[in-house]
């Protein structure tokens, strides 16, 4: 990364900072990539006004993703990543999330929306108001939960195979000839915390 | 007179010109597309999922099964977020056979995407002509890495190894080969009738359209929009070679196709300008955190063992923080949003696939077009259900 890339990246956030006055929200770089946090009502204002306004012109919407905190109160944090091609930069937008909350929908500010966000729906289970076609997109047809929550598990819950005497595809529960192994390869010696496993054996009497 | 109705068709999932497991839902009025329906995942792994489950160096070989005719370039996105978080800096040679193998990969991928475009508009011959040369490439890789298309061959720092004794001459003698055989290639479809009556002027997108749409690399590119990553956004030591970004005007299947060549082309040319200033010197970068110690120090030293095994077990551990990094694959933009909480594993990786909003602008494509002229748009777009399913 060059130099000249860094002034230019600070450039377009002081841009952002003076033209971008109608709602609150906050502006930062991290290794040299604009962040924007802003609130799920403001969503589709902030960015019609990214792609619109001719100093920005931001007219690719790149990718909608989303990341699950569970511990949080916000737990999803849904990230819009537009790219401008005539300015060449990119920034990232972030609006934070309570669970059993619905975001509202960009489909038509861009359309390439549409298939970013049926795939969240899919895998987070993060509702889109006003999407057209919400229905589930890379899982199976009758595909229950959301698999990329943290608190779904990796090996899933149900398993298919066809059955040759049924002579058709059945789902059953997930069975696994060996335990799932989690290797905890973290050591311990890096981060640890008050407690380390043997620690209960220094106040023990020997007898 | 008698009251017609709409046609409803399902397009695959097992049908050759539906490249991988496609299943589309068409409404057919007649021979014509009324509305196009893609249903995907029925190739979905849980790439991502699983990559939260594993460490920064387990995770990279998943990569190459996205996209399985490119393998090099997604790994190189991985690779590049992880240095990018991890703050390390790439020997310059490590930077050059990086991008020789994304280059190779791209001729890789191109082979295969206009070959079997031309066979899905019934031209035979130059799928057998350059799958020849495709093997050869798939060599050059089993030379490097030890595999055909699974390589994890780029790791964070540079790359696993160094090019063995007598890959550079044969690279050489290829790209004075290869040069011909797609002038074959363009001279055999090019001026071809069947080609230009199957490809011209079908599936055309507009400028705006495509930018709205999403798209990305070629497809961008054949409708006009000078953009490109290695260009635009250079990573590793593209900004220090010259190559020339072709675009087309008018974004139908045959200018996708011609841009495809042209980039074929100009790959040759950015191997040949590599080799010619290829730097001496290390190819991973010198930091025994994240680079595996060589074998031969591990036979003697007690140390190098310990770090090669904490390394292959813990992993190394990455700094809290988040990039979206993102390379001009074969297929388009390539990008990883990869967010590190600390650990020796990812919190969250997305990929962004280069199909995935290409597919999904299936239906604005083929509208009002034949349904033959479908098999033709899907075979332009480059789909490979690797990476869009995921």
């Amino acid at each position: 990364m060059s130099k000249a890339d860094n002034i230019y990246v600070k450039e377009i956030f002081d841009l952002i900072k003076t033209l971008l006055n109608f709602c609150k929200f906050e502006l930062f770089i991290e290794k040299n990539e604009i962040s924007l946090n802003c609130s799920s009502k403001d969503l589709s204002k902030i960015l019609l006004f990214f792609k619109d306004n001719p100093s920005l012109s931001m007219e690719c919407l790149i990718d909608i993703t989303a990341v699950d905190y569970p511990e949080k109160v916000d737990r999803f944090l849904v990230v819009y990543n537009l790219l401008s091609i005539s300015k060449n930069f990119r920034l990232k937008i972030k609006v934070k999330l309570p669970e059993n909350e619905a975001i509202p929908t960009v489909n038509e500010i861009f359309s390439c929306a549409s298939w970013y966000e049926r795939e969240i729906w899919d895998l987070f289970g993060i509702r889109f108001t006003g999407h057209q076609d919400l229905r589930r997109i890379l899982t199976d047809y009758d595909f229950q939960g959301h698999p990329l929550r943290k608190d779904y598990p990796l090996t899933g819950f149900t398993q298919v195979r066809y059955d040759n005497e049924l002579s058709r595809i059945v789902v059953e529960p997930v069975k696994l000839d060996q335990e799932y192994r989690n290797f905890d390869n973290l050591s311990p010696w890096e981060g640890m915390g008050e407690y380390l496993p043997g620690d209960e054996k220094s106040n023990l009497k020997n007898d | 007179m008698t009251k017609r109705e709409n046609y409803s068709l399902n397009f695959g999932p097992q049908h050759p010109a539906a490249h991988g497991v496609l299943r589309l839902v068409l409404e057919l009025d007649g021979e014509v597309v009324e509305r196009a329906d893609p249903h995907i995942g029925l190739l979905h792994r849980g790439t991502e999922k699983l990559i939260e489950n594993k460490t920064y160096l387990q995770a990279l070989p998943y990569f190459d099964r996205l996209d399985y005719v490119s393998p090099m370039c997604q790994e190189h996105a991985f690779a590049l977020a992880v240095e990018k978080l991890l703050n390390i800096k790439v020997p310059i040679r490590g930077q050059f056979i990086r991008v020789i193998f994304s280059e190779i990969t791209r001729i890789l991928n191109h082979i295969l995407n206009l070959t079997t475009f031309a066979l899905d508009v019934g031209a035979m011959t130059p799928f057998l002509w350059l799958f020849e040369e495709r093997e050869v490439l798939m060599e050059f890789y089993e030379r490097v890495s030890g595999s055909r298309l699974h390589s994890a061959y780029f790791r964070p720092g540079g790359v696993h190894r160094d090019l063995p004794d007598g890959l550079i001459e044969d690279i050489v003698l290829f790209c004075k080969r290869f040069p011909k055989q797609i002038d074959d290639l363009e001279r055999l479809l090019e001026t071809n009738r069947i080609f230009r009556q199957r490809s011209v002027d079908i599936g055309k997108i507009s400028k705006e359209d495509a930018i709205n749409k999403g798209f990305s690399g070629p497809c961008l590119r054949a409708s006009g929009v000078e953009w490109d990553l290695r260009r635009n956004q250079p990573y590793d030591c593209y900004s220090s070679l010259e190559f020339k970004i072709p675009i087309g005007t008018n974004g139908d299947c045959f200018e996708r196709f011609l841009v495809r060549v042209e980039e074929m082309r100009q790959s040759i040319l950015i191997i040949e300008q590599c080799l010619k200033k290829f730097p001496k010197g290390k190819c991973i970068a010198d930091d025994p955190r994240i680079v595996p110690p060589k074998r031969k120090e591990m036979k003697s030293s007690m140390e190098s063992l310990i770090n090669h095994f904490k390394l292959f077990t813990e992993g190394f551990h990455v700094p809290v923080g988040e990039t979206y990094t993102c390379v001009e694959a074969p297929k388009g933009e390539f990008g990883v949003y990869l967010v590190s909480d600390g650990t020796n594993r990812p919190y969250r990786c997305k990929i962004r696939a280069p199909g995935f909003p290409l597919l999904q602008a299936t239906e604005f494509l083929s509208k009002g077009h034949m349904l033959s002229d479908l098999v033709a748009i899907i075979g332009s777009l480059d789909i490979v259900f690797g990476e869009i399913d995921r």
